[in-house]
């Protein structure tokens, strides 16, 4: 069986997408490559990241420009035959502008540019990139953005609310739903949402700055590992009907 | 021949302008009074005369605003002024 294949985005103004490769192949020793902006072939591959960072320069609004990018058009090809699609902060960004996941990312409520670490909960496991996490269980992660209040309409919200679509909020230690423990202003603390079909996640928390001990804390290798291990037996079920 | 259009794009009413805000807590520090001050941009473009007001829509509403949190006005501009 053939080991899954990553992708790693890059856009002028990518920050993290070194940081997401570094975790990927030389972490967890996975197949992964960059993939530029202007590409628009990701036969191959088995997920695609959307990495962290400012693309181009977050003009007009973040994520925006991206959206518009050959890379984003083969992405939403990609998603809509079932691969693997993360966005971690620009790259949820830039899934919202594109239309992939609902809602939008504005400025945060307090104006400052917010670089610390977070407590999230994880709302369910029951998807790709969460099956090897616990229900409910509190984990940490660093943030660092200016625009990741999470916003949508009320309607919106109801449904993504109804649909489960949330999968990981702001909490505090306890794993309690507090104003204090809301760094940006999210509505329903809202810091991840998957899309309806379950293979589309974007969460402002970078999961790979936390995949090694030495960086103080591991709790966002587990969503990499979970992808890893969601697509091999993806795989293994594939080759099961083949065979 | 084109038109020259200006664009003025604002959060939506009920959407939080953090960035009214701070300009407000600036305009107070100076001695203003002023409130309920909100940010917003604006953009000029020329774009074909014919059938403009169309496509001026379409492009706000792909591009230049997020429907979603954002409200747009356009206004027609007589001059150009771009070098």
């Amino acid at each position: 069986m053939r080991d899954p294949r990553f992708a790693v985005v890059v856009f002028p103004g990518s920050n993290c997408d070194r940081d997401c490769l570094h975790v990927l192949r030389d972490v967890l020793g996975y197949a992964a490559q960059f993939v530029w902006h202007e590409t628009e072939d990701l036969s191959g591959f088995d997920a695609v990241l959307l990495p962290g960072g400012f693309s181009y320069g977050d003009y007009l609004r973040p994520g925006a420009v991206a959206a518009t990018s050959p890379v984003v058009r083969a992405v939403r090809r990609f998603a809509s035959l079932g691969g693997l699609v993360l966005g971690v902060c620009n790259g949820f960004q830039v899934l919202t502008e594109a239309g992939l996941l609902p809602g939008a990312l504005l400025r945060n409520r307090t104006p400052t540019f917010r670089c610390e670490w977070v407590h999230l909960r994880v709302e369910r496991t029951d998807t790709p990139f969460t099956g090897l996490y616990a229900p409910g269980e509190v984990v940490r992660m660093p943030i660092a953005h200016g625009d990741g209040r999470y916003h949508a309409p009320r309607e919106v919200l109801e449904e993504l609310e109804r649909q489960r679509q949330v999968v990981f909020r702001y909490v505090d230690a306890q794993g309690r739903t507090t104003l204090d423990a809301n760094p940006n202003g999210s509505v329903h603390h809202i810091a991840g949402v998957v899309n309806a079909a379950g293979n589309v996640l974007g969460l402002m928390p970078h999961p790979e700055r936390c995949s090694e001990e030495v960086l103080g804390g591991q709790d966002g290798r587990r969503l990499f590992e979970s992808m890893h291990r969601w697509l091999r037996e993806r795989a293994a079920v594939a080759a099961g009907r083949s065979g | 021949m084109n038109k020259r259009v200006r664009v003025v794009v604002f959060l939506k009413p009920g959407v939080l302008d953090a960035q009214g805000q701070a300009v407000e807590t600036g305009l107070r520090a100076l001695g203003f009074e002023a409130s309920e001050v909100r940010v917003g941009k604006a953009f000029e473009l020329t774009v074909p005369e014919e059938g403009w007001r169309e496509r001026v829509r379409e492009l706000c509403e792909r591009f230049l605003t997020n429907p979603l949190i954002e409200d747009y006005e356009v206004f027609e501009r007589e001059e150009v002024c771009v070098p």
